[in-house]
């Protein structure tokens, strides 16, 4: 590790738990994410890694029937608090998801959405920020001529990089990340990890992913799941090389899974 | 080959044979009545049918006044019924998920969706033209205006639901409020199957009759004024094809022969504009 | 952690510019909560406009059939009277010659229906299933007044010149069905209305029919074909039952369409207010009788029964509309599919 600083925590998770109706899909769970660290979360499927993710944006509310009990602090706030507004929360936890989801709009104007939520900007320091989001996602030399045209438009590692980039944008505090490379090919997803490793500097990052190579390239911290429970929470490195649990080693070695 | 055997491919070859049969059928009334509309439509097409009204039988004559009175009450039927469709279709698809209405709408609409029109027709005559004591072109316009609304509301909920919710969470994993991620978001990536239906709903109006039979009535002079009955290619047909005069039966072709064309090109550039399947009911 | 090296030149990110940005205030947000309830009463409300309209639909007929309702009672729904000079009406005829015509489109119309749809998915190549699919979109999408037209002008003679004489000479001699194909060839006729009917009913249920077919899981009908079943056989045994609830709701579809037309009815029915037992006589349907008569109608009495027999018209057809709708969501809740 190259890196001393003693991190804060971000997000510390207090007894959370989760549940589909009456099925409840995670079981009580307690960790913190640190700031400006990349925590990833591995497991093998349907062990719950996304739904937790969903739960740090509140995401789930947007079905009915789902329901998360518990504590997420966010900078010491509950974040699960009904009194919260979500829209808030969202503006600073932000997103990106599995497949590329770019709006029906120009490059330019889907980077500007976010934006436009929350913030009144001149012409110019829209066009600011915007040059400033893609140059960050790494984006912006190869969609500098092109702005105004569709999103869809892009390939399916550029449409991954305008997300993210869309989802800079708005200066979250904290980025969320579900399988973000799983649609894209080797290249683009060699891309996305080394952003990941630029953007940590000024975001707090969680990341899930079923890639355990990706996990222990990317990420400071891991977190194992396993069929709802966190098995597991702790450094990259000692949870590869010397795992306190069997299942986590079973996991690792590919006994399983 | 035992003769258990021979006699089932007997019957296969049998039934798929009548099957072909049936192909051949329908092609065949199909064709039929297309050769019947061209080759009697287009005897009495030329520029005269867009430039003189109505004749009095005997005389020489045109449809304009019915064509332009058709368009002008199409169009404000669209203008009316397509919001209405979309906005509750957009209640359907996007707030739908629990209580008791959006079902229900959706069962109703559907059934609304294939009800006789001339019952519509009957009931704009007593909630309308009964209380207004005459016939005008807005009680047809009316009548039109609430079957496009159906058709308008099924394609907008369908479409709507053929978006993937990631797009909806995309949208509002940014902290967009509910009503932008629909309107900004959604209402959008849906706009060629929206603008699908309202050309489907037009293909469905233009070639209806029943409806303005006791709405707009005729009229046998051009005008633009909605508050009278107005003249309209449907019910202009079916007088001129019911009576005896032949100028006026060769004219209800080359009518006919309009309206055909009018509501087969809607449709062909409405499905073409969207290859998605969009169910005939 | 080891850092992936890419060949990838490394964008160093520029540092962050100094945008002066003003934040979202609480009135802001209170604002978007309030568009938020507006949006979505505004869709509830046209939403609830739609399912009004079909009881609005109801009430209004209603009212207006009350004078004649009060003056018929249930005699309206078995008097064949009709006189509009003593103000008789009775609604026997026209709904006879509703359900009749309806009855024979039906009879030709489900296995032709059923012939095209089989076609469509067991037998065509692939490079016909889009033609014939348009096709029959074609013919769905003609208008009604033109397939009465052509009804009257083109079919009817050429039915009374050469398939009409046949019929009553041939079939109008065997027992029992004998007197239905009697009297003279005139051509138009619910005979005649029924067959055109059935013309525009099977481009619906053909439709409905396919796409019922098509939502059987290929390996059901794999495992049918395992056993050395031939096409036919699958079809009839394993495709139909699977989707038979689809199958009556999408017939009971194409019945509520021939209830409701008027136009192609209206031209060849002929118009006569008397049940005659041949087909090839004339009749009336409820459609048609509003179609010719309604303009015409002179006194309260007269209309009102007119609007009565509509509203007749409106609650059969409503039922048979919804009893599809409830058959083809069973099919689908069945199938996890989506209607």
């Amino acid at each position: 590790m190259d890196d001393t600083t003693i991190h804060a925590p971000k997000i510390k998770i207090n007894n959370l738990s989760f549940y589909y109706g009456n099925y409840q899909a995670l079981k009580p769970m307690a960790f913190e994410i640190l700031e400006n660290q990349v925590t990833a979360f591995i497991g093998p499927s349907g062990c719950g890694k996304s739904t937790l993710l969903r739960t740090f944006n509140r995401m789930y509310e947007l079905y009915p029937n789902q329901q998360a009990r518990g504590e997420i602090l966010l900078d010491g706030q509950n974040i699960l608090d009904p009194r919260q507004d979500v829209n808030m929360l969202r503006a600073k936890v932000g997103m990106v998801f599995q497949k590329p989801t770019p709006f029906p709009m120009s490059v330019f104007d889907n980077i500007a959405f976010g934006i436009k939520l929350y913030e009144s900007l001149s012409r110019r320091e829209l066009e600011e920020r915007v040059e400033w989001a893609l140059r960050k996602a790494a984006l912006w030399e190869e969609v500098k001529d092109k702005l105004n045209q569709s999103g869809t438009s892009l390939s399916g590692g550029q449409q991954q990089r305008l997300c993210i980039a869309r989802a800079i944008a708005v200066k979250p505090e904290v980025l969320l990340l579900d399988e973000p490379a799983s649609a894209l090919d080797p290249i683009s997803t060699a891309h996305i990890e080394e952003l990941i490793h630029e953007l940590k500097e000024d975001y707090t990052i969680a990341i899930v992913t079923h890639n355990m190579q990706q996990a222990a390239r990317v990420s400071e911290y891991t977190a194992y799941m396993y069929l709802g429970e966190l098995i597991e929470f702790g450094p990259t490195d000692q949870i590869f090389v010397k795992p306190k649990r069997k299942e986590t080693e079973d996991y690792i070695t590919g006994r399983f899974g | 080959m035992i003769p258990i055997y021979r006699r089932r491919r007997l019957i296969n070859a049998f039934n798929l044979f009548v099957s072909m049969l049936a192909v051949a059928f329908g092609l065949f009334w199909l064709g039929w009545i297309l050769w019947t509309l061209f080759s009697n439509g287009l005897q009495a097409i030329d520029w005269t049918i867009f430039t003189q009204s109505t004749p009095p039988p005997g005389s020489n004559g045109g449809l304009a006044n019915a064509i332009g009175g058709s368009l002008l009450m199409t169009t404000i039927a669209v203008i009316i019924g397509t919001p209405v469709g979309i906005l509750a279709g957009t209640y359907l698809a996007e707030y739908g998920r629990g209580g008791w209405l959006a079902p229900a709408t959706r069962f109703i609409n559907d059934i609304l969706l294939s009800a006789p029109s001339i019952v519509i027709g009957l009931f704009v005559y007593a909630v309308y033209v009964a209380n207004v004591k005459h016939f005008s072109g807005w009680a047809g316009a009316c009548a039109l205006a609430l079957i496009v609304i159906p058709v308008v509301l099924k394609t907008t909920e369908n479409m709507l639901r053929l978006i993937p919710n990631s797009l909806r969470e995309a949208a509002a994993a940014l902290g967009a409020p509910r009503w932008k991620i629909i309107t900004m978001v959604t209402l959008r990536a849906s706009r060629a199957g929206i603008l699908t239906g309202i050309l489907l709903a037009v293909a469905r109006i233009a070639g209806e009759t029943a409806p303005l039979l006791f709405t707009a009535l005729n009229n046998q002079f051009g005008s633009a004024n909605l508050n009278q009955p107005i003249a309209n290619l449907p019910v202009v047909i079916f007088q001129f094809a019911m009576s005896p005069y032949n100028d006026w039966q060769r004219l209800a072709w080359g009518g006919a022969l309009l309206i055909t064309v009018a509501v087969l090109a809607f449709n062909i550039i409405g499905r073409t504009l969207f290859r998605e399947k969009i169910p005939l009911q | 952690m080891a850092s992936v090296v890419t060949a990838i030149e490394r964008v160093k990110s520029p540092p962050t510019p100094k945008i002066i940005s003003r934040p979202l205030t609480a009135a802001r947000l209170g604002r978007q909560y309030f568009v938020d309830l507006v949006f979505l009463n505004t869709t509830r409300v046209f939403a609830f406009l739609v399912l009004a309209l079909l009881v609005g639909i109801l009430i209004s007929l209603a009212i207006s059939s009350l004078p004649s309702m009060r003056a018929f009672g249930f005699g309206f729904l078995t008097s064949t009277a009709w006189d509009p000079v003593t103000e008789k009406f009775g609604a026997l005829v026209p709904i006879y010659g509703t359900l009749v015509t309806s009855f024979i489109a039906l009879l030709i119309g489900i296995p032709v229906s059923f012939g095209i749809a089989l076609f469509l998915t067991e037998l065509s190549p692939n490079w016909l299933k889009r033609p014939l699919g348009i096709a029959i979109e074609l013919l769905a999408g003609i208008p009604s007044i033109i397939y009465g037209m052509w009804g009257l002008f083109v079919f009817a003679p050429i039915f009374a010149d050469y398939v009409q004489p046949w019929l009553i000479k041939y079939v109008g001699a065997l027992p029992i069905i004998g007197p239905l194909f009697s009297g003279i060839p005139q051509g138009i006729g619910m005979l005649t209305a029924g067959i055109i009917l059935a013309i525009m009913v099977i481009p619906f249920i053909a439709s409905v029919m396919r796409d019922v077919f098509e939502l059987v899981p290929p390996l059901l009908k794999e495992s049918a074909y395992g056993l050395g079943a031939t096409t036919w056989e699958v079809v009839w045994h394993v495709v139909l039952p699977y989707t038979k609830v689809g199958v009556v709701g999408g017939i009971l579809l194409g019945l509520g369409r021939a209830l409701g037309e008027t136009m192609a009815v209206t031209f060849v029915i002929g118009n006569a207010h008397q049940v005659y037992t041949s087909l090839l006589a004339p009749g009336n349907s409820i459609a048609s009788t509003l179609a010719n008569e309604f303009t015409e109608a002179v006194g309260n009495l007269y209309t009102s029964a007119l609007v009565e027999l509509g509203l007749l018209l409106f609650l059969i057809t409503v039922i048979v509309l919804a009893l599809a709708k409830l058959l083809l969501l069973q099919l689908a809740k069945g199938e996890g599919a989506q209607t």
